[in-house]
């Protein structure tokens, strides 16, 4: 696969509007599958979480997840999208071993969700309204697995095996209006949409948005068209785009692919492309066009879903709060300067330090924590910083102890690995380990005597107001007594000698 | 042989209630006239003698320690290959399907073992359900227990004439544009299609999901109404089917009486291409009910003309999808072919060598029809015409209360007759196809045989969606009249030498 001709990207933009367009999928967390009773879980023995219905068995018959309707309801709402009082299922009829039945149930002309917007932030700190075109609910398919071969996909295969495990798992597909004006940013607000998506899917905990295990996946369609040009340029497609970095890394590739070709006075191909995440380009997949022939029709096996208008509105009442929403009132309430905000947001720290604020610690203390010694650790260990040991209410039980001079800094320091080694709360581990600051008078006075015996200035230059000469002896007590000294104790005990 | 595979089923019920014959003592004479008969009329595909007898031990078990049981357990009954059983194998008469046994029942037949009743096996039927003789089973035709040398009707002939010639007192069917009621008519027993949603369809083989509905198939009224009370009711695995109850069938059918009762005779099916036996048999029965006290009206269904052409877009449309999933990759035949076996060219030999030329005539049609720039052309304008032949039975029920017309235009033709005409074929289902494009509920009972041929002549009535009742009341009311008139029931006109001919001869 060789790397295509690329234009450089300022030059691609100078040239070119880039025109935008996201699906995103999100896999839903609801006990059960779409249509039938079995489990939907991750990670299960192959086809162990199958029946008649998902396996589509002759004679079985669907019957929709009513808590799949509730979640895909809310997703609207949260998305500002109005919800149909009445919308039926389809049956997009493809012939695939992956697909039971060899059609999807899925809706077409009638989606549950249709016509909201939602304001995206990026890093620079711009903000862009994303037109919301429908959110419709939908089945997964099963997962093949192709066996022998050098590429593991289909053609040059030995043989294939299918898991139905997925198949019939909820999905909600999330359809974007063509993005247009984001300029050099589109590949940035592709990437800020997704995340918006899963904060949004989070906060209202009807998916797990776990990327990396397909909760959440994306397809991107690019199209470049001259400045000025009324009609859009021919789209391309890329699938199988996992991260948000790859989103937009790969829609950062489209562009710069697709400008090379149309300066040169090519033609785009209407296609799938598939992303390559270890290489960095996108490849061609299938030609795929306008007229793809689904041979939709309504589904006959199911009755319309009908949300009641008193479902709706309990479930609006129940929306969390919109993530942008959120993130101005945290910004404001913790007074935090512009990019300590950004850098706590990209870090994906806001339910951290939120939950640490709550558990008593200042917002400060917690961003610190978090975007320093914690990230730090995380990052040595490579590990997400939600996968660590730690909580929101260690953290803020580890500043208290601080605060009130328990602790100091190293010995806090200390203390965190001990919470990331399972040992327990930090006042567990001070108390079973001993670690606790000494602001004993009489132990501290024992090691200043001792320090100021090979230091004799110190006294006298603290008496004629240079304390920095203080910092020496401070050091010395606190190599003798290991750290734990309690320093600012220290200090005061040095002056109160000085003086005497 | 014993006699008693000719009694009606709900005088058999009362005998097993009342402990004066066993189960296994009845199973075991069906299954004796099944093994003596079957292979002339080939009405079953497959007998389930072990199952059937185990049922039928169980229940004469617990009915001797004493046990209160299901009102029609211990009797027998017959069941379409469509639909699933665990026990035995289901084809819906294709090839495609040969020697699957499923892994789960379907509700109906979940529903006929919680009654207990003896299931003595699966029935043929038109591959698919997709035919109106029988002849399109995969598993060869089925005779007419009046002649066998002609269709028993389709597509639950198995059914119809499993009934018709004694080897079951009781069966289910499915009707999607006439399957129940038009074997009914063509083998003189009752078939009814109750209201869409009526019977749970969890489980059966799907023809067209908008239009199949499952039913009883008996010998006389009263009994398919035991039976309908027995299927019925809403089903959370079937999300079309009704939320609630209908009501009781059995009191309905005991109830018989047409006074005052509107009966409006549908314009569109009478007269011109009715066969002048089948139509001098109408004729007569609305004489009997003017006469028992009901008032007949005549009806306009104007939208009835497009009802065969809409039906054969919306049923191949459905049936296109449902059938998709006979790919070999899961379940039933699989074909390799020779050279590079990749997964497309597996799934087409498999549907190429387990189809028949009626389903492949329908899925390519439905393809056709369900295809971008055809779709409004076609099903889109399919579905307009169902809309208004809902709008013309909703009019027509203003004036009457149930609606009527023979079954079917002509009585029974001979096997391979129609082969070479699928169109000629399609018309046998005028007059039932309209009840499955709206839903509404229909039966077919015997009214005597065509001067002209001897052969059985059914009448339909038609009650709005919902008033199964009527469909018992009417049914067993004109039934009465013409015992009556006859002096028994309509097996007396059954020459003696058929399968149809019972202790009556």
């Amino acid at each position: 696969m060789a790397k295509a001709e690329l234009m450089d990207y300022a030059k691609a933009l100078e040239q070119f509007e880039v025109v935008i367009g996201l699906e995103v999928h999100v896999e839903l967390n609801t006990k059960t599958k779409m249509f039938c009773g079995c489990a939907n879980e991750f990670g299960s023995e192959p086809n162990t979480n199958v029946c008649p219905i998902c396996l589509g068995l002759p004679g079985s018959l669907p019957a929709v997840n009513k808590r799949a309707v509730e979640s895909a309801i809310s997703i609207g709402l949260s998305l500002g999208c109005g919800i149909a009082p009445t919308g039926r299922f389809a049956r997009k009829n493809y012939f695939y071993p992956d697909l039971a039945k060899n059609f999807q149930t899925s809706q077409y002309d009638e989606p549950i969700a249709f016509e909201g917007s939602i304001d995206i932030e990026v890093p620079s700190g711009n903000s862009y309204t994303v037109g919301i075109e429908r959110a419709h609910m939908e089945e997964d398919a099963g997962k093949l697995t192709h066996v022998g071969g050098a590429t593991g996909r289909i053609h040059g295969a030995e043989y294939s095996l299918v898991d139905y495990n997925r198949a019939g798992v909820p999905l909600i597909e999330i359809v974007t209006k063509p993005i247009l004006g984001a300029g050099d940013e589109a590949p940035e607000l592709a990437a800020a949409y997704v995340r918006n998506i899963r904060e949004i899917v989070k906060a209202l905990n009807v998916s797990d948005a776990r990327m990396e295990r397909g909760n959440v996946r994306c397809d991107a369609n690019v199209s470049l068209r001259l400045h000025g040009a009324e009609k859009l340029g021919t789209r391309t497609e890329t699938k199988n785009v996992n991260s948000l970095r790859s989103i937009e890394r790969a829609v950062r590739y489209e562009i710069q692919r697709q400008a090379a070709i149309l300066a040169k006075g090519g033609s785009i191909t209407q296609e799938t492309r598939h992303w390559h995440e270890d290489k960095g380009i996108t490849s061609s997949g299938r030609p795929k066009s306008d007229a793809d022939d689904y041979r939709y029709f309504p589904e006959p096996d199911l009755v319309p879903v009908q949300p009641s208008q008193e479902l709706i509105e309990s479930l609006r009442a129940a929306l969390p709060e919109n993530p942008a929403d959120r993130r101005k009132r945290l910004q404001a309430d913790w007074a935090f300067a512009d990019l300590e905000f950004r850098d706590v947001v990209n870090a994906g720290l806001l339910d951290q330090i939120e939950e640490a604020v709550t558990a008593g610690a200042t917002a400060q203390a917690a961003r610190k924590w978090y975007t320093g010694e914690i990230a730090r650790l995380a990052n040595a260990e490579d590990k997400d910083i939600s996968e660590l040991a730690v909580t929101p209410a260690h953290v803020a039980e580890l500043q208290g102890l601080v605060d009130s001079g328990k602790l100091n800094d190293r010995l806090a320091r200390e203390v965190l690995t001990y919470v990331l080694a399972g040992e327990g709360s930090p006042s567990q581990i001070v108390t079973a380990r001993g670690l606790e600051v000494v602001n004993d008078d009489g132990a501290l006075n024992a090691a200043i005597d001792a320090a100021l015996a090979s230091q004799p200035d110190v006294l006298d230059a603290i008496r004629e107001g240079r304390m920095q000469a203080a910092g020496a002896v401070i050091g010395a007590v606190m190599k003798a007594m290991k750290g734990s000294a309690d320093a600012a104790r220290v200090r005061e005990l040095l002056i109160e000698k000085a003086n005497a | 042989m014993s006699n008693l595979v000719f009694k009606p089923a709900h005088e058999l019920a009362t005998l097993l209630a009342s402990g004066q014959i066993t189960s296994v003592e009845l199973t075991q004479a069906y299954l004796d006239r099944i093994a003596k008969v079957n292979p002339a009329i080939n009405a079953y595909l497959h007998v389930s003698a072990d199952g059937a007898l185990a049922t039928a031990a169980e229940v004469d078990r617990r009915r001797a320690a004493g046990e209160t049981l299901p009102a029609l357990a211990g009797l027998p009954i017959a069941v379409k290959d469509n639909l699933t059983t665990v026990d035995a194998p289901t084809t819906a008469g294709s090839k495609i399907l040969e020697g699957w046994v499923p892994q789960y029942d379907a509700t109906v037949v979940a529903k006929l073992r919680a009654e207990m009743m003896p299931i003595l096996g699966k029935t043929n039927l038109d591959e698919f359900a997709m035919g109106s003789s029988t002849e399109n089973s995969a598993y060869g035709p089925t005779g007419n227990p009046w002649a066998l040398d002609r269709i028993p009707g389709g597509s639950g002939g198995g059914s119809a004439a499993a009934v018709g010639a004694y080897l079951a007192p009781l069966a289910i069917g499915s009707d999607t544009g006439g399957s129940i009621r038009y074997p009914a008519s063509m083998t003189g027993t009752v078939g009814i299609k109750p209201t869409y949603g009526a019977v749970s369809r969890y489980g059966l083989i799907a023809l067209a999901s908008s239009l199949d509905q499952i039913g009883p198939v008996s010998r006389n009224v009263l009994d398919s109404a035991l039976l309908q009370d027995v299927i019925a009711g809403h089903d959370k695995h079937d999300s079309t089917s009704l939320p609630s109850g209908l009501g009781s069938m059995t009191e309905a059918a005991k109830r018989g009486d047409v006074k005052g009762l509107r009966i409006g005779v549908i314009k569109q099916l009478q007269g011109e291409g009715f066969q002048a036996g089948v139509q001098a048999r109408f004729d007569e029965a609305l004489e009997q009910l003017k006469a028992a006290g009901a008032e007949i009206v005549e009806v306009d269904c104007p939208s009835f003309a497009y009802a065969i052409s809409a039906y054969y877009l919306i049923l191949p449309a459905e049936a296109s999808s449902n059938l998709a999933k006979f790919d070999s990759v899961r379940f039933g035949l699989r074909v390799t072919p020779e050279g590079n076996p990749t997964i497309e060219r597996v799934m087409a030999a498999t549907r190429e060598a387990g189809f028949g030329p009626e389903v492949k005539r329908r899925i390519i049609l439905g393809t056709y029809a369900l295809s971008s720039g055809y779709y409004d052309a076609y099903y889109g304008s399919a579905q307009k015409v169902r809309t208004l032949i809902q709008r013309d039975f909703a009019k027509a029920f203003e004036a009457a209360d149930v609606l009527v017309s023979p079954t079917a235009p002509t009585t029974a033709f001979k096997i391979g007759e129609k082969n070479d005409d699928p169109l000629a074929m399609y018309l046998n289902d005028i007059a039932t196809i309209p009840a499955n494009l709206a839903g509404i509920p229909g039966i077919s009972l015997p009214i005597g045989t065509a001067d002209e041929d001897g052969l059985p002549v059914g009448i339909q009535f038609l009650a709005p969606a919902k008033e199964d009742a009527r469909l018992y009341h009417v049914g067993a009311a004109l039934e009465s009249i013409l015992e009556a008139k006859w002096g028994s029931g309509i097996a007396k006109f059954a020459p003696v030498d058929t399968l149809a001919a019972s202790e009556a001869n």
